[in-house]
């Protein structure tokens, strides 16, 4: 049975502010995931805490609300215990790459087939706008008391530098072209990191919707120049298409510089994409030559209420 | 025929094959039909600290260690001045000849507490801070010195085998100390051989150098050495005896009842069973392809469990193993999978706390921060396994609990079985059973994961199953496991999850929750590996004729007031032993019964308990002798 967009969306009343850009990256999952055909139950939708947190609840896939920093976690343990399922992680900010970075890193060294997508707004919004990990030293948001005192973490090269093997970044309220990244991430074979930058219209007022649309930077003309570009429209080649050395690091450093454009021109699309790096079911396959075909999740365990594990010959070494 | 109960320790620094030693000296006693209890204590070093291994030796079972050491093998100068007081009368100690003259602060990692009470010890006796010093209060003592050259056994060896490599392999020093024991004691010869030949059975030319070398060093002592008093010729070997290590108990429970995926950070004492479980991932199943389980080294326990929640969601059996230092950074996860119903067992292998605490020393430490860890309320089972052997059934009742009630598990082990080796009767997987509770196969529609039953239990989807879709949050949630802040449904849902722990207790047969080895009028109260040495100290009371009653406390949380309530109506004095020092069990037994504790003896310096001290402390007890809390000390 052919599923439509709206087969994706629950009811559930859905309480975020009038404006936010987490409406566009929602909308730009569904669509996605409505692309792809895939199938709800064999999709799970983790998220983090905040108020990206309550994503999963609008999506009509399994959905599993985490803790804050913590969802790659769970989400992790899910996919290698049943590596049929198509996993999409989402948290803030703040839950990634403040308290959530150690993970963060991890995660991208493991590349386990999944998807993670930060909501990027510069804020903790549910907690009333302090300062979150991307938000640049000295700026001062609405609600901060004064200036940030922290530097700022910078995303796409944390991914790269930790071993994520797609990075890209989309924009919120450009929701066709974020479908589009969704499901490249998606279908990428390896872990896949989509930074959204995403405006908080409450608590960030300096990294607006008129902002990014370069609303500040009309010319005499009085036509807007759009800080957001695309890099596929400049030519930009992300992929991987050797495993030499040489071209990785060539891939890895064009995108590193890449990632520190921002101010006036700001990159979006896919920074880096390597399908050549082994995903983690893979290692795991090389040990456990069955993994994939009889993952935990499928293993039949009992027989007749007893254990059907045959353990008798490591006893048999223990025996005396 | 007189009964055999021969301890033998053995030592070393750390890393010089102290455990392997102590390994095939157990192997071949438990070969010749010996009953096994052995401890290893080790310092929170890789190389160079004081490490020793207890090995009790019996004709029948034994439960625990005894202060008394009949034996000791010391092939270096700390494991004298550390040990030499442990050796009794008739007892022997065989050493290295060419340290006699060795000076205590010589001995750089004999730290300064340890060396000033040894200094006062020796000036009071007038001898000198060498190690002849201490053999001679040995000999006084009664202890036999049985002194060789350890450097001109392997050089005479080097001569008659013709292998000039021979001569400086101080790494062979550990089967010398092995095999000139079993020497002085007249073990049969054979089983000596086969025991290295089994250990080192991977590498041949290590196995022969080592037979030859074991060989040469049981014919030196059994020539050389005078008449010893203790003879251990073999007995009759009981059928179906496994040798295992503390760890390993757990880690083949949960290979057998299908844990197939074990998340885990690395930390003592606890890692040995994720590593064990790894090294032997690919599973035998009956009449089906081969199983598995994954175990996936993690970057820090935060994610253990978080991975293993993540597997439980897909409806595998999951596990994490950490200590407590581990466990408590588990702690808000712990709440996540307690409001979300998720099955997950958590095996916490203690040691002292708190902090980092004695990081690789003994404790019953968390028994009050298991029943209490997490914020809010919401219901979990703490369940603590008192041996090793029960350990291996207790993991796989402790699977069935944690589906059948939904709620997340906290199995107790310790210290001092995860290191201890012991002989029991072979484990029976087929003694095991499996209740995956209300785990679903199939699922029609209009499926809520959250649904309101009868008995308070939802039926259970899995990720990945047809109209199996739910929601979980952390959050309180409605029937689907949607977000809801409503007065009502909040009060209706947390009855619901907390209606839990009454199910429990009625559910959970009487002796999988308390096990009573009969109740006197002096009844001990305890939980966790006390049950060892409890038992052995029973044991030499009532050779006494004084019997005292000991009921064990499996099921911790939520307590099972009732039936200890009704085990102990009729008795008198009620005595805590615990390894901790505010007698946590004590505090959860008056909490729960409104009762109190007469006695408490408790031990806190990092070592596990012998039964000597046990019975040495109850016989206060009995004579009125006793302090209210008596605090246990032994060990080096």
């Amino acid at each position: 049975m052919a599923l439509k967009l709206a087969d994706y969306k629950t009811d559930v009343h859905n309480d975020w502010c009038p404006g936010c850009g987490d409406f566009g990256i929602v909308n730009a999952i569904q669509m996605a995931l409505a692309e792809m055909c895939i199938e709800r139950d064999k999709a799970v939708m983790f998220s983090g805490i905040g108020c990206s947190g309550k994503t999963s609840h609008f999506i009509n896939t399994y959905g599993v609300h985490t803790l804050h920093g913590r969802v790659l976690t769970f989400a992790q343990g899910a996919k290698i215990a049943n590596p049929e399922m198509t996993v999409v992680a989402v948290g803030g900010d703040g839950d990634g790459l403040g308290i959530g970075a150690g993970h963060f890193v991890a995660a991208g060294r493991r590349n386990v087939d999944m998807t993670y997508i930060i909501f990027d707004n510069g804020v903790y919004g549910l907690t009333k706008g302090q300062a979150s990990p991307t938000l640049k030293l000295g700026e001062k948001t609405k609600s901060l008391p004064s200036p940030n005192t922290n530097s700022n973490v910078n995303p796409i090269g944390l991914a790269i530098a930790s071993g994520f093997t797609f990075v890209a970044r989309g924009y919120s309220y450009d929701v066709r072209h974020l479908k589009d990244l969704i499901a490249q991430a998606v279908n990428h074979k390896g872990l896949s990191f989509l930074d959204v930058l995403q405006p908080c219209p409450t608590y960030n007022d300096l990294n607006t919707r008129d902002w990014y649309a370069g609303a500040d930077l009309m010319d005499e003309a009085q036509k807007r120049h759009s800080r957001i570009y695309k890099l596929e429209e400049h030519g930009f080649e992300p992929s991987v298409h050797y495993n030499s050395e040489v071209e990785v690091n060539e891939k890895l450093s064009q995108a590193l510089i890449k990632s520190l454009e921002w101010g006036n021109k700001i990159p979006t699309g896919v920074f880096y994409k390597n399908e050549l790096i082994s995903p983690y079911t893979q290692r795991i396959k090389d040990k456990i030559p069955n993994y994939l075909e009889n993952p935990p999740a499928k293993q039949n365990i009992s027989k007749n209420g007893h254990p059907n594990t045959d353990i008798s010959k490591i006893l048999d070494s223990l025996e005396v | 025929m007189s009964s055999v109960d021969f301890t033998w320790l053995i030592g070393g620094p750390q890393g010089s094959g102290v455990e392997s030693g102590a390994n095939i000296f157990s192997k071949v006693c438990a070969e010749m039909g010996y009953q096994i209890f052995g401890k290893r204590e080790f310092y929170s070093n890789i190389k160079g600290e004081h490490s020793y291994f207890t090995v009790r030796v019996a004709d029948k079972k034994i439960n625990s260690n005894v202060n008394d050491v009949n034996l000791m093998a010391s092939f270096d100068a700390e494991t004298i001045f550390r040990h030499y007081d442990e050796v009794i009368y008739n007892g022997g100690i065989i050493y290295d000849s060419e340290l006699a003259d060795v000076k205590t602060d010589s001995v750089h990692t004999l730290d300064a507490q340890f060396k000033e009470r040894l200094h006062k010890e020796l000036e009071s006796k007038n001898k000198p801070f060498t190690i002849s010093g201490v053999l001679e209060i040995a000999k006084e003592n009664g202890a036999k010195l049985f002194p060789v050259s350890f450097k001109s056994i392997l050089e005479s060896l080097s001569e008659e085998t013709e292998n000039p490599r021979l001569k400086g392999l101080v790494r062979m020093y550990n089967v010398i100390g092995v095999s000139l024991s079993l020497g002085l004691v007249k073990m049969p010869t054979g089983s000596l051989q086969k025991a290295i030949g089994d250990i080192f059975s991977r590498k041949a030319e290590i196995a022969k150098i080592n037979q030859q070398t074991a060989n040469y060093s049981y014919n030196y002592a059994t020539v050389k050495f005078e008449n010893f008093d203790h003879v251990l010729s073999g007995t009759q070997k009981e059928p179906q005896t496994i040798l295992v290590q503390g760890f390993q108990g757990t880690a083949l429970g949960k290979m057998a009842c299908g844990c197939r995926f074990q998340p885990y950070y690395p930390i003592t004492p606890a890692s040995d069973e994720s590593v064990f479980l790894e090294s032997n991932e690919i599973l035998d199943i009956m009449g089906d392809r081969p199983g598995s389980t994954a175990v996936i080294q993690t970057e820090d326990e935060i994610s253990a469990m978080g991975m293993t929640i993540g597997g439980a969601l897909t409806g595998t059996r999951s596990a994490t193993c950490t200590s407590g230092p581990g466990f408590a950074l588990m702690a808000e996860m712990l709440g996540w999978a307690g409001i979300n119903e998720v099955p997950v067992v958590i095996t916490n292998y203690q040691r002292s706390g708190p902090s980092t605490g004695l990081p690789t020393r003994h404790g019953q430490d968390d028994l009050l921060f298991s029943v209490y860890a997490g914020h809010g309320d919401f219901p979990k089972i703490v369940y603590a396994s008192g041996d090793i052997e029960e350990s291996f059934y207790d993991t796989g009742n402790c699977f069935n609990y944690t589906e059948i009630f939904q709620v997340p598990l906290i199995h107790l082990m310790d210290k001092f079985m995860a290191s201890s080796v012991i002989t029991c009767k072979r484990f029976d997987p087929a003694k095991i059973s499996i209740n995956r509770g209300k785990l679903l196969e199939k699922i029609d529609d209009g499926y809520r994961r959250f649904e309101f039953t009868d008995d308070g239990i939802s039926p259970r989807s899995r990720l990945g199953i047809d109209n199996g879709i739910f929601w979980n949050t952390g959050d309180e949630s409605d029937e689907t496991g949607h977000i809801t802040e409503d007065p009502i449904l909040r009060v209706k849902m947390m009855d619901k999850r907390m209606s839990r722990l009454d199910l429990i207790l009625k559910e959970i047969p009487d002796d999988e929750q308390v096990k009573s080895f009969g109740v006197e009028e002096h009844t001990i109260v305890s939980w966790g590996s006390a049950k060892g040495p409890i038992l052995d100290a029973l044991e030499m009371l009532k050779k006494e004729g004084i019997s005292i009653g000991f009921i064990q406390l499996k099921l911790l949380h939520p307590f099972p007031s009732d039936r200890v309530n009704s085990l102990l109506k009729d008795v008198k004095t009620i005595i805590d032993i615990e390894a901790n020092h505010s007698g946590q069990l004590g505090k959860l037994f008056k909490q729960n019964t409104s009762r109190d504790i007469d006695y408490f003896i408790l031990k806190y310096n990092g070592r596990a308990m012998t039964s000597t001290e046990i019975y040495d402390s109850l016989e206060r007890i009995i004579k009125k002798k006793a302090n209210k809390r008596e605090v246990l000390m032994h060990g080096a």
